[in-house]
């Protein structure tokens, strides 16, 4: 176990970036929903959700920079969710 | 801790401790998950009256709080560049200004809770139980899943200030920072999660 | 590896290495993964006493019709208290805690767990858990709502239900960190050459059911404390008054409570995988097959939870998913019997004690596997639901799956945890009294079931008298035989003979490598693997 100092340095720049596009993100979320998008407005603003975790996820938190097996894990998790969230709607969505 | 482990050559591996991070953040994802299945579930049986309880949560407090999480986000993860940098000026900077954000994060919950409060509405409180069953619902949720965010920011900023003592006394340097690492992961846990909460309560009306 | 069965000389084994502590702080302060594995053992043996005997209660009232021993709201206590006993403080953590902290580092080649202090820090909060559990009984009477906790009862109860679940959220939180040590632990610590795939399955059980304990146990401590809120604020997420649905409760319950089945019987089967290539001198037949039916079973165990709510009124597109996912869930479990009953084909086997465990094991999963098939139909549940038989497949399954594959573990693994050999004559007596006992007792509730006896009642019609007497004659032999185990086991752990024979059964593992009992950091020399696992030349 000799990767104890094996990192990988970011610049502050990157996250400076990143979070220049997170608040536009977030700005265009609250825009979006000012306007009336009706049965639109959820499923935009879960995928501009999702997308502002994905920066997230990917830069902040490294997962960009790091082994494989930390993204195939995050990815299987929340894929875990969606199945867990679409099982339960097989009831909910047929009542 | 004591010395009850001097048997045991303590023996360092940063990518274990990060490994055993994730996997605890893992399971933060899903306890905030079976919250998520409830909202879902309970929004799709009452659409109309989410989405006029939702009206009643001030868009401008949600988004400054959004802002100041994502801020806060971003000065955690630059502490680690700077740790790196073996500029410890800048990481206990860093990191203060994230504790800071924390706490103005806290103060405007405070608000936001008490003005919903003085309008009477609590969780159980009879004004809901007259609004019906959908209000009930909204802001039954609402209350319990900001507070149960709002517990992680405490516990959050608990850890960071740990972190923020150790590496003040340099015991966290630039070739030894997991558990500076390991915060900021939490740290971003608890930005995710705001992240989805706040579309879910304020924005989609 | 030398192979010679000799002991090394001059070491100290774990027992003796106390830290320099005295009396029980030798135990309770230490973080060596063997003698926590050992803090679980007392501390589950002591609650499984307690969880019989709350069984025996329920099966002497069952005797015969009306008010033999206890009223109803007694009997409701005593069937809830058991069932929050015997599922969260044993059989959840049961063989994980007890042999995968004794025994998993040691297979895969390491010194300890990775977080020994945590390791220690979950046995605490077990402890604690079990401390609430405790406190529920006392005040207002104890909880009498059944180990679901079914809402909306469970927050109108006027009994003690908020320190049982509180309970059985703080033995969640144990659970999740156990499994977290595991993953790390297998992820970061096997021995250099121990790839994957030459991994033993016992290991491999434990790293697909600390999976499960760290994504679903999550689920059910955010439902309790939902419940939680229901009590003390009256929220209304379950309360059908309020615009709750108590479905949905039932729905978050068995996001956990389903995949938390397959925490009980994954180690159980991983236990089963090492003693039966040992007792038939023969490789194991199918290790890929195995490996992968087990990340299948936690996998695809995961998304079976509805088939416990057949007559719910759930949705009929949920009805019919549900039962196909349960239909296929089961295909993983009888690869693994296959695979069984394969490798001791052609071998050369010895009916030592274990083994008769295992095989017994084999045929008690096998009635307990096919019978919850029966109820994973969508038809024929309608019919057996909330009945007896719903009692027995689930006795067959967690108490005959993991209490069997237990007591093999327990005796397959006895001389190298205390050095010492159990009587085996006596164990042999235990091990038919039980087995017989065991039949005799949940067997009867098949047919009740199927006649149309309900669960969780303290009295039946008079025409159900018969088939409830040999049920409970036959919970008094299986008492008799576990009396028969335990005490053999707790006279020969103390005064057995002694034996510092590294591999007594003929194992093939790196615990029978290593002197008996095991010295404090197992090896001297952490061991380079170059072989696949469960190879006999």
């Amino acid at each position: 176990m000799s990767d104890n100092t094996n990192h990988h340095i970011v610049p502050y720049r990157t996250y400076g970036l990143i979070l220049l596009l997170l608040l536009v993100l977030t700005g265009t979320s609250v825009a979006v929903t000012q306007i009336e998008l009706t049965r639109w407005a959820t499923v935009v603003a879960l995928l501009l959700a999702s997308t502002k975790s994905a920066f997230v996820l990917a830069i902040f938190m490294h997962l960009k920079f790091d082994q494989n097996i930390y993204k195939i894990m995050a990815t299987l998790i929340i894929l875990l969710v969606a199945v867990v969230i679409v099982l339960t709607f097989l009831d909910y969505g047929f009542r | 801790m004591s010395e009850t482990i001097a048997h045991h050559n303590e023996h360092r591996d940063d990518e274990a401790s990060k490994l055993g991070m994730w996997l605890f953040i893992f399971t933060e994802l899903l306890l905030f998950g079976g919250l998520f299945v409830t909202y879902a579930v309970y929004r799709h049986g009452h659409p109309q009256a989410f989405h006029l309880a939702a009206e009643q949560l001030d868009v401008v407090v949600g988004t400054i709080n959004t802002v100041i999480l994502l801020i806060s986000s971003m000065t955690i993860a630059m502490s680690t560049t700077a740790i790196q940098k073996k500029d410890k000026r800048t990481t206990l900077l860093l990191i203060a200004i994230t504790l800071v954000l924390a706490l103005v994060f806290l103060v405007n919950k405070y608000f936001e809770w008490s003005a919903k409060i003085g309008h009477g509405i609590w969780p159980g409180s009879p004004l809901l139980e007259e609004l019906g069953r959908g209000d009930t619902l909204f802001f039954g949720l609402y209350f319990f899943m900001t507070g149960l965010h709002a517990f992680h920011i405490i516990v959050g900023m608990v850890l960071l200030t740990v972190v923020f003592v150790r590496v003040q006394k340099e015991k966290l340097t630039f070739d030894n920072f997991q558990l500076l690492e390991n915060g900021g992961l939490y740290w971003h846990l608890v930005d995710l999660i705001w992240i989805f909460l706040f579309p879910l309560f304020y924005l989609i009306t | 590896m030398s192979s010679n069965n000799t002991n090394h000389t001059g070491y100290k084994s774990y027992l003796e290495e106390d830290g320099g502590r005295k009396g029980i702080f030798k135990w309770i302060l230490s973080t060596d993964h063997k003698r926590i594995g050992l803090l679980y053992l007392y501390a589950m043996m002591g609650w499984f006493i307690v969880g019989v005997v709350l069984g025996l209660l329920m099966k002497l009232e069952l005797i015969a019709p009306g008010k033999t021993i206890m009223g109803p709201q007694a009997y409701n206590a005593t069937f809830t208290v058991h069932g929050v006993i015997m599922i969260f403080l044993i059989v959840i953590p049961g063989l994980p805690a007890v042999f995968g902290n004794f025994m998993l580092p040691i297979q895969i080649g390491a010194k300890d767990v990775a977080f020994p202090r945590l390791n220690l820090f979950s046995w605490y909060i077990y402890v604690l858990g079990g401390i609430l559990v405790i406190i529920s009984l006392f005040g207002n009477g104890p909880p009498d709502t059944g180990w679901t906790f079914y809402a909306p009862y469970s927050f109108k109860t006027g009994t003690n239900m908020l320190p049982a679940a509180l309970g059985a959220f703080v033995l969640g939180f144990s659970s999740i960190l156990t499994g977290l040590n595991f993953i790390v632990t297998i992820h970061r610590m096997r021995a250099p050459g121990m790839t994957w795939f030459k991994m033993p399955l016992f290991p491999w059980s434990l790293y697909g059911t600390a999976w499960i304990q760290l994504l679903a146990t999550p689920v059910i401590g955010i439902t309790l404390l939902m419940v939680a809120g229901e009590r003390i604020l009256g929220i209304g997420f379950f309360d059908p008054a309020k615009g709750g649905d108590p479905l949905l409760y039932q729905h978050l319950f068995w996001i956990y409570s389903h995949p938390a089945v397959y925490i009980m019987i994954l180690p159980a089967m991983g236990a089963i995988s090492e003693i039966i290539p040992t007792f038939s001198k023969k490789t194991i037949f199918g290790y890929k097959a195995i490996v992968i039916s087990t990340l299948a079973i936690a996998f695809v165990g995961y998304f079976v939870w509805g088939h416990h709510m057949y007559t719910s009124g759930m949705s009929g597109a949920a009805l019919w998913a549900f039962s196909l996912l349960t239909f296929i869930v089961a295909i993983p479990s009888a690869i693994k019997v296959f695979n069984w009953i394969s490798t001791m084909h052609q071998g050369s086997i010895s009916t030592e004690i274990p083994f008769l465990w295992a095989a017994s094991f084999i045929f008690i999963f096998m009635i307990g596997g096919l019978t919850g098939l029966v109820l994973g139909s969508l038809a024929v549940d309608v019919h057996l639901h909330d009945t007896a038989f719903v009692v027995a497949h689930f006795h067959f399954i967690v108490f005959g799956g993991v209490g069997f594959a237990f007591f093999g573990a327990m005796h397959y693994w006895f001389p190298k945890i205390f050095g010492r050999m159990f009587d085996k004559s006596w164990a042999k007596t235990g091990w038919i009294t039980f087995s017989i006992g065991f039949v005799t007792l949940y067997g009867p509730m098949f047919y009740l079931g199927i006649m149309g006896m309900p669960r969780r009642y303290f009295d039946y019609l008079d025409e159900f008298h018969g088939p409830n007497i040999i049920s409970t004659m036959g919970a008094l032999v299986m008492i008799a035989g576990f009396l028969i185990i335990l005490i053999n086991l707790i006279k020969s752990a103390r005064h057995g003979e002694k034996t510092t024979e590294m591999n007594p059964w003929g194992g093939t593992n790196l615990e029978w490598q290593i002197p008996t009992p095991p010295p404090l950091e197992n090896f001297d020399e952490i061991p380079v693997i170059d072989k696949a696992t469960y190879k006999y030349d």
